[in-house]
């Protein structure tokens, strides 16, 4: 680059450092001559917010960790000091406050982005394994954050969330006492939250998004057509849809950081408690490990895995559900063996398979706000199912399948939970049964049965050979 | 090249026995590491037993104390609640109480409890963690006709009778806690030690 007489009048400097770090090297592979597909749409803006959202959480917890004092007599009143006497301390916290909540946001569009447009699939596997560590990476960093104000539902939410633990056989009560360092949630625990919270999270979560970023950069973004764009390239071997990331993508990122900061202000001015779900009011009480709230619902961002815990009977069983339902997105590489990327050109069942998935993961986490009566059990049951069954058609909608194998296997997948129904029958609750029984066996149907009739609807369609818009 | 006449066992030796030996340095380094994040000695020494005078409560009324950082209830039982818990028997997921983990031996009994109208528990639910609503109400109509007062727990819905037995189909699977505790006199009792003195 040293010869490029463009560069050459910015003086000596660069050129002494490029000589010693590779500067302008690292600043072209990854901006300048980094080539992204032209046809990027709305769906990525959010891997650039996400890392946005990310510094504003690093900067306001650096500042908010000056005034909060990491122990259980003073936690409380500590927030309180930052909220009422420091100095702008209140913007600091709701900024850290609203801008976890916003986090969550922007990474489930961004995982959504993912799946709408197969950006997982072969070669860029290992982005989508880096990008779920860093989803659970998250999950814990919130998990501990919330414990730290030390009010009511910190308390009797992490008491609940630590007591998962506890339904592990033979080792469950040990290694709950081993998490909280006491007997019962106490100040050992707060201290050691803190410390995985500010510190050992964090790192933890840099590492990999800058592992995510540099295997992004290896293999080269994907886009909305899935295809490409990598094998049509001009005589100096750049992409023909590609354009260098800087200055159009910085350029286009730049709005959507505008508008997401005009949101994000919206909120953080107005909104901060977001209705009770990204702050409750039960958390500004302090934490009184003798008297627990009436309902202990946990942040929004956890309600669709909760309602998939609260949706099995056994308590253990309902861990392992737990966690399978966020273990099960690992997998999702190697389950979708379709070599059609894009949803654009996936048939209808895979389109409506999706549709489902998400529609499960909104009613789940709507069902897991809720008081646990018979009702929202069951509702939380039928699209656990859903939630579940999206896995097993990624898999299942790999290829086109021919129509008895479609028959048996839907025979099979329905045969398992019907079985269940019917063991666990209880004449007075037999309506509710029988017709939310139709909510996974529609979805079903749908994906495996109708395109045995209408062969159209389990058809993907031909991928153009270059981006389309 | 470096790799000639180089004697290749004893370099895959040398590498296994260096691997070995660090991989014996990681652990060890590891462990002061984990097992600080056990109970520290200050955190074991805390579950002194506490005393309590059953006098003050009246009939009917549950009176919480704090044992070891956990709610301890104190509920003095009216004959119409006692009578209640042969009631409920067929109800009841374990009503003999049959699990020995939740109550000493001397809780084992339909009251679960050493004096009959005087219940002892953890007032923590058996499932995750919450602490139960009392509810004692009997047949009020929130809790069904048939209800012969107990508790309620408002974070997954488990029940339990008025001698913390849980009922059949909840996600509790376990009756509540039964604290080891003995009367020093007749009135003063003692929770978190048995009578020879037995903490758990």
């Amino acid at each position: 680059m040293a010869g490029n007489p463009a560069e050459k009048w910015q003086g000596g400097l660069l050129g002494w450092i490029d000589a010693r770090f590779p500067l302008s090297q690292m600043w072209n592979e990854h901006l300048a001559q980094y080539y992204a597909p032209k046809n990027f749409n709305f769906w990525y803006f959010f891997g650039s917010l996400a890392l946005l959202v990310l510094v504003i959480q690093i900067v306001s917890g650096i500042f908010l960790t000056m005034f909060y004092k990491p122990d259980a007599d003073l936690a409380f009143a500590s927030v309180e000091y930052i909220m009422r006497d420091v100095e702008w301390g209140w913007l600091i916290r709701y900024m850290h406050s609203t801008g976890a909540s916003m986090f969550f946001v922007v990474v489930y569009l961004h995982m959504f982005r993912a799946l709408l447009y197969g950006s997982y699939k072969k070669p860029r596997e290992l982005i989508w394994i880096f990008g779920v560590l860093i989803y659970l990476v998250l999950m814990a960093e919130a998990f501990a954050g919330y414990l730290l104000p030390w009010g009511q539902m910190s308390y009797w939410g992490a008491q609940v969330i630590v007591n998962l633990f506890q339904t592990i056989p033979y080792i469950g009560p040990d290694l709950v006492t081993w998490i909280r360092g006491d007997f019962l949630l106490s100040d050992a625990t707060l201290t050691r939250f803190f410390a995985l919270h500010v510190i050992a999270l964090p790192l933890v979560l840099i590492l990999l998004v800058a592992a995510h970023i540099i295997a992004l950069h290896e293999v080269g973004s994907n886009n909305p057509d899935g295809v490409e764009i990598k094998k049509n390239k001009d005589e100096n071997g750049i992409p023909k849809d590609g354009i260098p990331f800087h200055p159009y993508y910085t350029v286009k990122d730049i709005v959507g950081v505008g508008v997401f900061l005009m949101v994000f202000a919206v909120i953080m001015f107005f909104f901060p408690m977001g209705g009770g779900l990204f702050l409750k009011p039960d958390n500004m009480i302090p934490a009184d490990p003798l008297v627990t709230p009436e309902l202990i619902p946990p942040v929004w961002y956890f309600t669709s895995m909760y309602s998939v815990l609260r949706s099995v009977p056994d308590p253990f069983l309902g861990v392992v559900a737990m966690g399978l339902a966020v273990v099960m997105l690992f997998f999702i590489p190697w389950l979708d063996r379709n070599p059609v990327l894009s949803m654009r050109y996936r048939s209808f069942a895979a389109k409506f398979n999706l549709a489902a998935f998400v529609v499960a993961f909104v009613i789940l986490g709507w069902l897991g706000l809720q008081q646990a009566t018979t009702m929202v059990s069951e509702m939380s049951f039928r699209w656990s199912i859903v939630y579940f069954a999206f896995f097993f058609l990624l898999w299942f909608l790999s290829k086109e399948r021919s129509a008895v194998f479609s028959l048996v296997a839907f025979a099979v997948v329905v045969g398992i939970y019907t079985i269940y129904d019917i063991l666990r029958f209880d004449p007075s609750d037999a309506s509710m049964i029988m017709w939310s029984w139709l909510i996974p066996t529609v979805h079903l149907f749908v994906c495996m049965v109708a395109p045995v009739f209408a062969r159209g609807l389990g058809r993907d369609r031909a991928v153009p050979e270059r981006v389309t818009s | 090249m470096a790799n000639q006449g180089v004697n290749r066992g004893r370099r895959r030796f040398l590498v296994a026995a260096t691997s070995v030996v660090g991989g014996a340095g990681v652990v060890a380094v590891a462990t002061p590491f984990l097992a600080s994040l056990q109970p520290s000695a200050r955190a074991q020494a805390a579950g002194a037993p506490v005393e309590f005078d059953v006098s003050e409560v009246e009939p009917g009324q549950r009176v919480s104390i704090e044992w070891r950082g956990q709610p301890i209830w104190i509920v003095r039982r009216t004959d119409e609640m006692l009578e209640g818990l042969s009631k409920v028997t067929d109800r009841l997921r374990d009503p003999d109480s049959e699990n020995e983990a939740q109550q000493p031996e001397y809780a084992q009994n339909e009251h679960r409890s050493i004096k009959p109208e005087i219940l002892v528990l953890i007032g923590i639910c058996t499932h995750l963690g919450c602490s139960p609503t009392f509810r004692p109400e009997i047949g009020h109509p929130d809790m069904g006709s048939d209800w012969q007062g107990g508790w309620l727990c408002g974070c997954h819905g488990s029940r339990f009778d008025m001698a913390g037995r849980v009922y059949r189909n909840m996600p509790a699977v376990d009756n509540l806690e039964v604290p080891p505790h003995h009367y020093i006199t007749d009135d003063l009792l003692l929770v978190g030690e048995d009578e020879d003195g037995g903490t758990v």
